[in-house]
């Protein structure tokens, strides 16, 4: 393997008694599509968040590029990262969050230009039109003048995708981007991430639900069970010829209820 | 009927230093509230005991009380204070430590998605606060800061006490000079209320212009 982007190294999350990451390792490579796929409370929403800083970790290192995320040297010895040791960290990292988070009381296009304008220190005509054109990216560009308040759930999404783009990070996070959605906006969210994939390298990883999509999308899958990784390989790997007997339950409850979701919805039309 | 003109005056002139009062007493409190209300969240435990000693102190103790010790005590160890700053020091730390509990409130009730959503963009704390959170957490303040502002226009009938001829002060005098309560008070209730009023409607029109797009009940 090339030299990692993403290098994970036996990390334990604990919330009180509940470990929510058991002793994980795995390393990302630059521009890997990694699918996270698991039962709830298995852990891999953690993970994004530990990669995003939004969660401690309880022990453990992450690097990033190399360098540490949660740490830093200091006098020869590792220490807690401080904020502006993990401000420089985050430079590299996006996320997109299940329930979008868009800031409601601001247009789509300030949105998407508040990081430039405020963390690059971007001047406002040059940030609107990086913004405009990550709009037209998304094909929301006519949405610019809107609050997030007037769009549907798709549309909401695919402005958050865009401004996560803004700050050009080289690792993207996607938390069940298209779980809050009804299930005829799913697509329009994907079709923008598939496109992410196909013209950008930046490394993506994403927790989902959607087998299908981990399917075609990812270069490489690991389920996840109780804050361990079960089993990792390529998709088609695992989805047709799982090893480990967990994985197998698993795909198989998902894929049954998938498969009688269409049904039923192929019903209702 | 001729003579109440000068009266009528004296009252209004009164009614303009209850204006003033109130403009500058709101202005401190807007100010103590936020500084406070930030502070007692804050992890630095000195500074939000600080802020907790603030809040509980000046909601503790009456404003009257306050306000003696503002314009009485200070000038003792010696801080000259006039009877018009005292008068908005007093309104405005006091009306100040309700708005801090308001601004907690407010600042808490946003989702914390929000705070998430600006830091994966790498926003710096404050930041966060300053373009993220505050100007949700703001249209949540407006009504109970209305009431609050109405509240402390109120109070300032209490500066009448320190002898600043406010209009509650100035109509005690009309009525010593010319014996009549009824024609003096009616003045300064309509006053009063009128004055309480463009609040109010201010308030109620500056939460229509923000709440444009948040999730609030207008």
């Amino acid at each position: 393997m090339v030299q990692p982007i993403i290098d994970i190294q036996s990390i334990s999350k604990c919330f009180g008694d509940l470990t929510v990451l058991d002793n994980l390792s795995f390393q990302v490579a630059p521009g890997e599509k990694l699918a996270l796929i698991g039962p709830s409370g298995s852990g891999k929403t953690t993970i994004l968040r530990v990669l995003m800083t939004l969660e401690t970790l309880t022990s453990g290192h992450v690097l990033i590029e190399d360098e540490q995320l949660w740490h830093m040297e200091r006098g020869g010895k590792l220490v807690d990262a401080d904020e502006t040791h993990l401000h420089k960290m985050r430079n590299s990292i996006g996320m997109v969050f299940q329930h979008f988070n868009l800031f409601p009381h601001k247009t789509v296009l300030e949105n998407v230009t508040l990081a430039l304008r405020l963390v690059r220190g971007v001047a406002k005509k040059q940030a609107d039109e990086r913004a405009l054109e990550l709009l037209d990216l998304v094909g929301l560009a006519d949405k610019r003048d809107q609050k997030p308040a007037s769009l549907s759930g798709g549309q909401k999404q695919r402005v958050a995708i865009a401004r996560a783009l803004a700050l050009e990070p080289k690792i993207m996070l996607f938390d069940e981007v298209t779980s809050a959605l009804d299930p005829e906006l799913v697509d329009e969210v994907l079709n923008v991430m598939r496109r992410l994939g196909e013209e950008t390298d930046m490394t993506m990883l994403l927790v989902t639900h959607e087998m299908g999509f981990a399917r075609d999308f990812a270069d490489r899958v690991l389920f996840f069970d109780k804050g361990r990784i079960i089993e990792s390989g390529p998709p088609e790997q695992i989805f047709t010829d799982p090893q480990e007997e967990r994985t197998r339950t698993f795909l198989r409850k998902v894929l049954s209820a998938g498969v009688s979701r269409a049904e039923s919805a192929a019903v209702a039309i | 009927m001729q003579h109440w003109f000068g009266y009528l005056q004296l009252i209004f002139e009164g009614a303009l230093l209850t204006a003033q009062l109130t403009v500058l007493g709101c202005a401190l409190a807007l100010f103590m509230a936020i500084i406070a209300g930030l502070a007692r969240m804050s992890k630095v435990k000195a500074i939000s005991i600080a802020a907790t000693c603030y809040i509980e102190f000046f909601r503790g103790t009456s404003i009257f009380v306050q306000l003696f010790w503002a314009y009485f005590v200070l000038p003792l160890v010696g801080i000259p204070v006039s009877p018009f700053l005292a008068g908005v020091l007093a309104l405005g730390l006091n009306v100040g430590a309700y708005g801090a509990e308001v601004v907690r409130g407010a600042v808490q009730s946003i989702d914390k998605g929000q705070s998430e959503a600006a830091l994966a963009l790498n926003l710096t704390p404050y930041q966060r606060m300053r373009h993220v959170i505050l100007p949700q957490a703001f249209v949540i303040m407006l009504p109970t800061f209305g009431n609050n502002a109405i509240e402390l226009l109120k109070g300032t009938a209490v500066v009448s006490l320190i002898s600043l001829a406010d209009m509650t002060f100035q109509s005690q005098v009309v009525r010593a000079q010319t014996g009549s309560t009824a024609i003096p008070f009616l003045t300064i209730l309509i006053l009063y209320f009128m004055m309480a009023m463009v609040i109010s409607r201010g308030i109620r029109a500056l939460e229509r212009h923000l709440s444009d797009g948040l999730d609030v009940t207008k």
